[in-house]
């Protein structure tokens, strides 16, 4: 194919700001789908994905447009994730990028992550040109964000399209933008095969499909190629491009083509995001900039409700990891709720995304622990390890010291709420590194801010601190050294391993207290009275009871009442067998995840 | 008497109507114009003879006309039902024939009628003898009026009335409960319903904000009102039931049957049934109802026949509800399996527990089990 007809682009943009609305329209003016095949958005598969208006992992699709100058031009949009655990992910999608479109909402303007995504989009060499969408709301001001994307951001703003993707408002011009501004890619077909791995899936039937974008040389059937970071090694079985839901075969995949490849391959986990596939017997001299394995950031204990469970919940977590390879793991005992799993995710998002799942295409029934993030422990032999599960944490008297991971925080905020939000990101143990006025009305907060400090509720804090005006983003920095302590939680005098968690020292007290007093609300009254406790290193720093209940009777029961009143009774059963024993105590499942709430409480 | 054996019968007859819904009743009742309420009658005389052939072989041991309010309707209106019950059904000469009275809707003469037609037994809803209290229940009737349906219940000759009264109400307190207890006490009816009150959902109280007693207080009340009435010769026989002297001769036949799972037998809009073991109940939109008597049509919605672990849940969570609890000798009768043998797992955690206890061949909740019947109840269910 003629790569002076290709054009490979993203669109970025901040969260609701239309970026799959536009993908839609898009496939919809390019008419590779008709009307009737369109579900409202054709990009985002997953029910999930649908329900937030989030796009999770990368996906790719094909357009034919004819342009004005009467020439077919082939387009190839690749789909980025739009959240900060999927930052890798991002980074990679662009790189198989040539150029994106910025998608700016004509009523909130620049945001931080629209920064962010610009800003990353930059870094890899990509043309932004920008389209003002919404501009048929009452409250669009497109001459203001035109210039504060040209004030802010610093690209040409002043012919960027006005569009409303919802109502197909504009879109002619976006598509011809595409044509006019975004290069033509510029590889060399007559060199060795290199491709970048952008994401893979994987089919009960065909194994890994591998999403590439060529740079140089060929790919085709029949060929042997070699994933170059892992050294596995395949014979390519099929080659394509992406149709709107479904694959198309082609003969091969030239410099410049995105498409994808399947070659037999039956663990994901050899086809890395970011990779470099080449040609075994002509392999290119190095492998493509960027490559990075990914390690998940948070952890938490995942368990079935019910015991007999634990086999399905495998299964699940089994097949969940064939397509995501930055799921990771492990078995783990709890003595409070028996076997399960502790895993590893990208962020909070991918956590509740994988526990969303689990719960409702696996149909089961899940305890969820409270998340936390990795720490290393330095030990006085002189040894270090990871520490995912608080309750593996050493007795302290064999500490030397510990780390806990430090992210560089930036938060975008009107002016008003610069207080509100100082306040919070002091109370979250964040080191202030600047503040930057933008505009005179918007400022950039840059923060450290540590990772465990921000993985719960840290979003919506800020969300409600600044009247929903602030926005945010953040990149590990890496680990420092921090004076952390594992809070203990009793219930009814038994330590309860599953409820522990780390905390910063001068944080445990407070913590304590309110754990115990959103436990004291979760735990249900029972026929004796329940002391809930708070210990670091053994001491007590809170305490709560739950009082015994003493009266628990159905006053009336007649003739027409008892079909009412059985069905009260199994509900009660019901509640029970959802409870986890603990001792003599049943604790509902919410209550593993009272760590999150804790501030929601004040 | 025991309804023991499967041909006795008792008929529950609703009657769905009241001069004003209180704000915590969740029954089903409504005010009605006399039009709707003639054919309602009508309608329910035609149930009971459409009804009444497939219950030829049992005899009738009570009847019970609930609501609603049944005083309110003219007494021709129920005596005439009466009248079609002891011409369609075999009623036993000595069964327990009661009706649900509120005060300031019956009158002396109302009374007598009902005492002529063969009504032997009057309940009567006091609720409190605190003015303010029941003004904030939504009662029609003040403390006054209570005694006057009182005094000629008496007059009209019935030995055999109960008051109902209520604990646990907005705006009451220990000592104007206690006061209400020691009123109903003085005037020693033969049975007193002592209820704490539900706040259940879909009535106004459900969404008001009400000032209930706190958790001491409601104790206490609960408490007392089993002291009181012990101390004036009133034994429970059931979670919320207490009857003058020792025996059975007080207590409420009918209500028995509920927990004994004896055969009863709904009549009227949305009333329940439970013959062998089958439960059944009646449509509850009235136009429906009278739509499909006047064509004939039954007006049975609903059915369940209950299988044996069913039938042994229900058998141990209403027979709880009996002071005396479950005859376990019973139990084996129906089942052919021992109580111990299903159950023997929740028996032991809740003796353990010192919930329950045995009494002979009967399994019973102990005081403190009663307080928490429900916890072991739901122990029950499978």
């Amino acid at each position: 194919m003629d790569q002076s007809k290709i054009r490979n682009f993203c669109i970025v943009a901040h969260i609701d700001h239309g970026k799959s609305t536009l993908a839609d329209r898009m496939i919809e003016k390019t008419g590779v789908l008709t009307m009737r095949e369109m579900t409202s958005q054709v990009l985002d598969n997953m029910d999930i994905e649908r329900e937030r208006g989030i796009t999770i992992k990368s996906q790719a699709v094909r357009m034919i447009y004819k342009a004005r100058d009467g020439q077919e031009y082939t387009f190839n949009m690749i789909d980025t994730p739009g959240h900060v655990d999927f930052g890798y992910e991002v980074s990679r999608s662009l790189a198989a990028c040539d150029g994106a479109i910025l998608v700016v909402d004509a009523t909130q303007g620049v945001e931080a992550q629209t920064l962010a995504n610009v800003y990353m989009a930059l870094d890899h060499d990509l043309d932004v040109f920008p389209v003002i969408n919404k501009i048929d709301l009452p409250s669009a001001q497109p001459d203001e964000v035109k210039e504060e994307i040209e004030d802010v951001i610093g690209i040409e703003a002043q012919d960027a399209p006005l569009i409303s993707a919802k109502n197909g408002i504009g879109i002619e011009e976006v598509l011809e933008a595409v044509v006019q501004k975004i290069p033509a890619p510029t590889g060399d077909a007559g060199k060795p095969l290199t491709a970048l791995i952008f994401d893979s899936i994987y089919d009960s039937y065909r194994g890994v499909i591998v999403f590439v974008r060529i740079r140089d040389g060929v790919i085709r059937k029949g060929m042997k190629v070699r994933f170059m970071a892992t050294g596995a090694e395949s014979e390519v079985v099929e080659v394509g491009y992406f149709g709107p839901g479904r694959f198309i075969p082609s003969d091969e995949l030239s410099a410049g083509d995105v498409g994808y490849f399947t070659a037999s391959i039956k663990n994901i986990q050899d086809t890395r995001v970011g990779d470099t596939v080449t040609d075994s017997a002509n392999p290119c001299s190095e492998a493509l900039p960027g490559y990075k394995k990914v390690m998940p950031m948070v952890y938490c204990g995942l368990y079935p409700a019910d015991s007999a469970h634990y086999s399905d919940l495998r299964d699940a977590l089994e097949k969940l990891q064939l397509n995501d390879a930055s799921l990771f793991y492990e078995p783990e005992t709890s003595q409070a709720l028996g076997f399960g799993f502790r895993a590893g995710f990208l962020g909070l998002l991918h956590l509740e995304v994988i526990q969303e799942r689990l719960e409702r295409e696996y149909d089961l029934n899940l305890v969820t622990t409270a998340p936390g993030v990795v720490y290393k422990v330095h030990k006085n032999d002189g040894t270090v390890f990871d520490l995912t599960n608080p309750t593996n944490l050493p007795d302290p008297t064999e500490i030397e010291y510990m780390e806990e991971p430090i992210v560089n925080g930036e938060i975008m905020v009107t002016t008003e709420y610069v207080g509100a939000i100082m306040q919070l990101c002091q109370e979250r143990r964040g080191k202030y590194l600047s503040t930057d006025y933008i505009e005179q009305t918007r400022a950039i907060l840059k923060y450290e801010l540590p990772l465990n400090e921000i993985i719960y509720d840290f979003f919506d804090a800020l969300k409600s601190r600044s009247r929903g005006y602030a926005s945010f983003d953040y990149e590990l920095k890496g680990y420092e050294k921090s004076d952390l302590v594992k809070l203990d939680i009793l219930i009814n005098r038994e330590e309860v391993d599953a409820l522990s968690f780390i905390v910063h020292k001068d944080g445990a007290y407070e913590r304590g207290r309110k754990m115990c007093e959103k436990l004291k609300e979760e735990i249900p009254r029972h026929l004796f009275e329940i002391p809930i406790q708070a210990a670091v290193g053994g001491k007590i720093i809170a305490r709560e009871t739950v009082k015994a209940y003493r009266k628990d009777v159905l006053a009336k029961c007649y003739g027409g009442d008892i079909t009412r009143k059985k069905k009260l009774l199994e509900k009660q059963k019901e509640g029970k067998k959802k409870m986890r024993q603990i001792g003599n105590v049943e604790v509902p499942q919410a209550a593993f995840l009272s760590v999150l709430k804790l501030d929601s409480a004040d | 008497m025991h309804p023991d054996s499967n041909l006795d019968l008792s008929i529950y007859v609703h009657i769905p109507f009241c001069a004003r819904k209180c704000l915590y009743c969740d029954f089903l009742s409504f005010a009605a114009k006399d039009d709707l309420i003639k054919d309602y009658f009508d309608a329910l005389s035609k149930e009971i003879c459409l009804t009444a052939d497939t219950y030829k072989d049992y005899r009738v041991r009570s009847v019970f006309f609930g609501g609603g309010t049944p005083s309110l309707p003219d007494a021709e209106y129920i005596c005439n039902i009466l009248r079609a019950l002891f011409s369609n059904f075999n009623i036993s000469k000595d069964a327990e024939i009661s009706i649900e009275v509120n005060p300031g809707t019956a009158s002396f003469d109302k009374l007598e009628h009902y005492k002529a037609s063969g009504i032997n037994r009057i309940s009567i809803g006091a609720q409190s003898f605190d003015d303010d209290e029941l003004k904030r229940l939504g009662r029609i009737h003040d403390s006054a009026a209570f005694y006057r349906t009182y005094e000629d219940a008496v007059r009209a000759g019935f030995e055999n009335i109960n008051i109902d009264i209520m604990s646990a109400l907005p705006g009451q307190s220990l000592d104007s409960y206690l006061s209400t207890v020691q009123k109903a006490v003085e005037l020693k009816p033969s049975h007193i319903s002592a209820y704490s009150l539900i706040v259940e959902e879909g009535t106004p109280f459900f969404d008001m904000d009400l000032d209930l007693p706190n958790e001491d207080d409601d104790r206490a009340m609960y408490h007392e009102t089993k002291r009181i009435l012990a101390k004036n010769g009133y034994h429970r026989y059931e979670i919320s039931n207490y009857a003058l002297g020792d025996g059975e001769k007080n207590e409420c036949y009918h209500n028995k049957v509920y927990w004994e799972r004896g055969n009863y037998l709904g009549l009227g809009l949305g009333s329940s049934s439970m013959i062998n073991d089958v439960r059944f109940s009646n449509i509850t939109d009235i136009m429906e109802y009278i739509n499909r008597l006047s064509k004939s049509d039954t007006v049975i919605c609903e059915r369940e026949e209950l299988d044996e672990k069913s039938c042994m849940e229900e058998f141990m969570f209403l027979g709880l509800r009996l002071v005396k609890g479950v005859d376990t000798e019973l139990f084996y009768k129906q089942f052919g399996r021992t109580v111990r043998d299903v159950y023997g797992d929740v028996i032991d955690k809740c003796k353990g527990l010192g919930l329950l206890e045995n009494n002979g061949n009967y399994l019973r909740l102990t005081d403190k089990g009663l307080d928490v019947s429900n916890t072991v109840m739901a122990d029950f269910i499978f």
